[in-house]
């Protein structure tokens, strides 16, 4: 099967849904502790301009989380519900507590696609067209260019 | 691109019979009544259509002999490609972050300190 190395985007034009695929080059266990486990989520989650805090992380079927990132002393504040979590598949929910009327339903789903590689498939779901567009538009400009830095970095290092 | 604006366009695009007259205009500039002719709808409702795409500047109507023909601004698919482009950088930035973290997981040395106390075996899987 063909590898996605790069990130795959799909904004649905009927439905205010955002699409993304990425594979990796891992198991898609690890994928999902990645995405379960507060202290390895805290690292990647966020621009590195930005500090993630894990205010509450209860990563299972029925749980909550809260995180808080920071950046040049603001802070902004997210959270949601843990619908369903299985090895192979999370469902939760997602709100930007600037806009608290707002929620994101995110389905995160790993495939194993052999060589090693899994294909994360990451689908959110928003109440409107208008809120999809906030998402499109929110954020963009932060840590594009120290992202590019950071993975210099990391290749140096043999990390890639 | 103003948010506004944006939302117009996914605003537009979200009905199905707005997004068949853009598919047609794709082909080739066409009259209104040429353009309302599949639809069971009346030509006013079609006129109320045009509306909204024009709102968001997906359509327009040059001035020129009557009757004026409808084309397509593709200019405005340009743009809104270029927000989901760079929605999409700040993904794949996001997932080479992510890269990082895995790429860690699968030191086998690592004592796991960094990842908290819950995660001594450094890797499972």
């Amino acid at each position: 099967m063909a590898k996605i190395m790069e990130t795959a985007i799909e904004a649905d034009r009927g439905l205010p849904v955002i699409r993304i695929t990425r594979d990796f080059a891992a198991t898609p266990h690890q994928l999902f502790r990645a995405h379960t486990d507060p202290a390895l989520f805290a690292q990647w989650v966020g621009p590195s301009v930005m500090s993630t805090r894990i205010e509450h992380w209860d990563a299972r079927t029925g749980g909550s989380w809260r995180y808080l990132s920071a950046h040049d002393g603001a802070e902004f504040g997210f959270h949601g519900c843990f619908h369903e979590v299985r090895q192979d598949r999370i469902v939760q929910t997602f709100t930007f507590e600037g806009d608290p009327d707002g929620v994101a339903l995110q389905t995160l789903w790993f495939e194993d696609v052999g060589d090693g590689y899994t294909r994360l498939h990451a689908q959110s779901l928003v109440d409107s067209f208008e809120s999809r567009d906030a998402w499109l538009a929110s954020g963009m400009e932060t840590g594009v260019n120290e992202g590019y830095a950071k993975l210099e970095r990391m290749i140096a290092d043999g990390a890639l | 691109m103003p948010a506004d604006t944006l939302s117009r366009v996914f605003f537009a695009l979200a009905d199905p019979t707005r997004r068949d007259m853009v598919a047609r205009l794709a082909e080739g500039d066409a009259t209104v009544s040429r353009l309302a002719e599949p639809y069971r709808m009346t030509l006013q409702a079609v006129y109320k259509h045009l509306g909204v795409l024009e709102d968001a500047g997906l359509v327009s109507r040059p001035p020129g002999p009557q009757p004026r023909s409808v084309r397509l601004e593709t200019d405005a698919f340009n743009l809104l490609d270029t927000w989901i482009e760079r929605y999409r950088r700040q993904a794949e930035l996001r997932y080479r972050r992510l890269d990082e973290v895995l790429a860690a997981m699968n030191e086998p040395d690592r004592d796991g300190a960094e990842h908290g106390e819950d995660h001594g075996d450094g890797h499972r899987g």
